[in-house]
């Protein structure tokens, strides 16, 4: 797309760094055995479910907290978090009605109305507040196609079965430190399960907002589309401005099966923290999706602008014979931010091909890594992989880094990367000045060339919201 | 239009400009001629206010308003246009998207309704009637990947589009082949009017032989040692820049 929502430049910080005041439901700090069986109760699990979280809870206490990314920040006190926040409610609401004044409004200030009247045309969307749903739009409409698009404790009471096949088949609860954390104690995100050969009529969408101090956010998706089947799915997310850090440690699994197709988006706009690194979402995300069956295809785009720190890397398993992985990144850090943050392409089955652009930008006194590994297993005969990575700088106080792991076992495999460093240079700026360019609209219109190729993978409805983000993401980083 | 009085700048605390005088009138075109290291370029890039430069003394106004305390984009609308001798890419940028920002940049601060992409698609096409030129360079990125002769050409796309009041050519013709330099001469003789003025930098006289233009300045040592008319390029191309610059110091 051509970055046509660049006038749109405007000169605000933080957009979403209000909170809403209401009174919530909290689980007291700290966690424990009782705390997992709290969460497990509020949401009135079954009892394999609870289970489940303690295994992951005893695992977690004998793993160690991952120190490789290129990222620093001070230990994190795990019993200093509340890990449970709801907004207070009598009954579980029937309909939107039920719902909470002030949720509604809080969502529709985010920019996500949630009334049948005022909903985005073409776009489902579930609204996690703290730690649960509080609407999901279009579920009757999506129900009439087959397709599942629920809270993801409403499915784990009403579609068990479906939820405990493949809940942990892509990410094992003692897959990583923070994956066996929120395994323990995650307490809301999405559903989806796309029947054989439905090709899903809406784009589905989940917004994440953190309101409560001191709290974690813990969501878990689950995607599966079955043979034949397409999906587009897209999350965004933000927070309150707060001077104190707070965690989001999510698990993302996608399974395809036979000739099926998830595209899954992410815009991430939680606060980043201010001027000086103060407060800020320390944003540690295991995301991972099979390509179980043949001809399937995942593919990941993501726009990532905020959070104090990132950790995350958004990873295909190509498991089915002639599967596809893409994995499309823009990731802008700018002030005191931390990003480490790519991919992993797993070739197994044959004919498996891989495509990964991954556009750091980097600003102010930030640090910006990209991080990814292309493996070909000895069975992945003709594999294909193609890799770029672009970094860009802006100033001369940040950083950008690159380790990209490569490790082939076929000799059959086709490997191509490409990586490039480039600076927002004076020469760059001064020559669209000369033409009557100002400046903020200079860097804007630079930025948004060298993001390009990934912009285009984002759905229509979300790309203007992303070109709108960087340049907001931005501001004042020129001098 | 442009008048440059008793102009100092130079680079990197390197005064290269040591006092230029310069005024040109509505419709004129100027030549300024003169060795590697005269300070030709240096008086281009400090006329249209590259940030890496800086002006020690002197003024220029520009429609009487001092040039020298404008931002370059501001000079930019007010219809200051320099053609650069390294035409800066930028990717993933489409000319034609460019421009058009360009273009609605000039129209936003004149109070003008700003031009879809199709209003600006009837404006480019229209120009580049008017050049005889084709549109493939249009739709692609910025001077990236473009040819020495493409990026020369594409500066002139971008001067008929703009449409500015004074156009500075820095060196437009070096590197060309004689039939880039012919072409780029054609499009400047098209573009010359009344109201629009020239002032051409070039290190040799053969794009002058294409573009008549009114008064020829020697520069050396960063001021102007002669000035003439077309013969005094033509005595140049004869007898070479040391018969001028003989005892003056080139710095």
């Amino acid at each position: 797309m051509e970055p046509s929502a660049v006038d749109q430049h405007v000169n605000q910080p933080y957009k979403y760094g209000w909170s809403t005041d209401i009174e919530s439901d909290l689980a007291p700090k700290g966690l424990n055995e009782d705390t997992i069986r709290l969460i497990s109760e509020k949401k009135d699990e079954p009892e394999w479910m609870l289970e489940w979280r303690l295994k992951a809870y005893r695992n977690w206490l004998e793993m160690v907290e991952p120190n490789w990314a290129n990222v620093t920040y001070p230990p994190i006190d795990y019993q200093a978090i509340h890990y449970y926040a709801a907004p207070k409610r009598k009954d579980q609401p029937k309909s939107l009605d039920d719902v909470d004044p002030k949720l509604i409004e809080t969502f529709e200030k985010l920019g996500i109305p949630l009334q049948e009247q005022k909903r985005l045309t073409g776009v489902a969307v579930d609204a996690v507040f703290d730690s649960v749903s509080v609407a999901t739009t279009f579920k009757e409409e999506l129900k009439k196609h087959g397709v599942i698009f629920l809270p993801i404790s409403e499915a784990i009471r009403e579609h068990p079965d479906l939820v405990r096949q493949y809940l942990g088949s892509v990410v094992p609860p003692n897959d990583n430190y923070f994956a066996a954390l929120n395994s323990a104690v995650f307490t809301d995100g999405s559903f989806v399960y796309v029947p054989k050969g439905v090709r899903c009529p809406l784009e589905l969408s989940t917004y994440f907002r953190i309101n409560a101090l001191s709290t974690g956010q813990f969501e878990r998706t689950l995607i599966i589309a079955d043979e034949g089947a397409y999906v587009s799915y897209l999350e965004g997310c933000s927070a309150p401005m707060r001077d104190e850090n707070q965690l989001h440690a999510a698990v993302v699994e996608l399974v395809a099966h036979d000739d099926a197709q998830i595209k899954y988006s992410t815009i991430q706009n939680w606060f980043p923290g201010d001027e000086q690194g103060q407060g800020g979402i320390y944003n540690f995300v295991t995301k991972r999706g099979r390509c179980e069956g043949r001809n399937s295809k995942i593919s990941w785009t993501q726009v990532e602008t905020g959070s104090a720190i990132t950790w995350k890397y958004p990873s295909c398993i190509l498991e089915g014979d002639n599967s596809i992985g893409e994995f499309y990144s823009v990731a802008v850090t700018n002030n005191r931010q931390q990003a480490d943050t790519g991919t992993k392409m797993i070739h197994i089955g044959k004919n498996t091909r891989s495509t990964i652009v991954s556009k750091g930008i980097s600003a102010g006194k930030s640090q910006n890594t990209y991080r990814g590994q292309v493996k070909i297993m000895k069975g992945a005969a003709n594999a294909r992989n193609y890799s770029q990575c672009d970094s860009m700088l802006i100033g001369d106080q940040c950083g950008a880094h690159t380790f990209p792991y490569i490790d082939v076992r076929n000799p059959t495999a086709i490997m191509e990367h490409e990586a490039t460093t480039s600076k927002v240079g004076e020469d760059q700026i001064f020559y669209c000045k000369q033409r009557g360019i100002p400046e903020e609209d200079a860097v804007s219109l630079i930025v948004n060339g060298f993001c390009k190729e990934v912009f285009r993978e984002l759905p229509m409805e979300f790309a203007v919201e992303a070109t709108r983000l960087l340049a907001v993401s931005l501001e004042g980083s020129v001098g | 239009m442009l008048e440059v009085k008793q102009l100092r700048g130079g680079i990197e605390g390197k005064e290269i400009l040591k006092g230029i005088d310069l005024s040109v009138k509505p419709g004129e075109v100027h030549a300024i001629m003169g060795p590697n290291g005269s300070g030709k370029s240096t008086l281009a890039q400090i006329l249209a206010g590259h940030p890496g430069y800086e002006v020690t003394g002197g003024s220029a106004t520009f429609d009487g308003q001092d040039l020298l305390g404008m931002e370059a984009d501001e000079r930019a609308r007010a219809g200051l246009f320099l053609a650069f001798q390294y035409p800066v890419a930028i990717r993933g940028v489409t000319n034609a998207y460019f421009l058009q920002s360009a273009v609605n940049a000039k129209r936003k601060e004149r109070g003008l309704e700003e031009l879809d992409t199709l209003e600006f698609a009837d404006l480019i096409e229209a120009r580049l009637a008017m050049l005889g030129w084709d549109d493939t360079l249009i739709h692609r990125a910025v001077n990236d990947g473009l040819s020495g002769g493409e990026k020369k050409r594409n500066e002139i796309i971008q001067l008929a589009t703009l449409e500015p009041r004074l156009a500075i050519l820095d060196e437009t013709d070096s590197g060309l082949d004689i039939d880039a330099v012919q072409a780029v001469a054609e499009a400047v003789n098209k573009l010359r009017s009344a109201e629009r003025s020239f002032v051409i930098v070039t290190h040799y006289e053969r794009i002058l032989k294409y573009v008549t233009p009114d008064h020829v300045h020697v520069l050396a040592g960063g001021k102007v040692v002669m000035s003439g008319d077309m013969q005094l390029a033509l005595d140049l191309e004869a007898r070479g820049y040391d018969w001028i610059t003989n005892g003056v110091a080139v710095g």
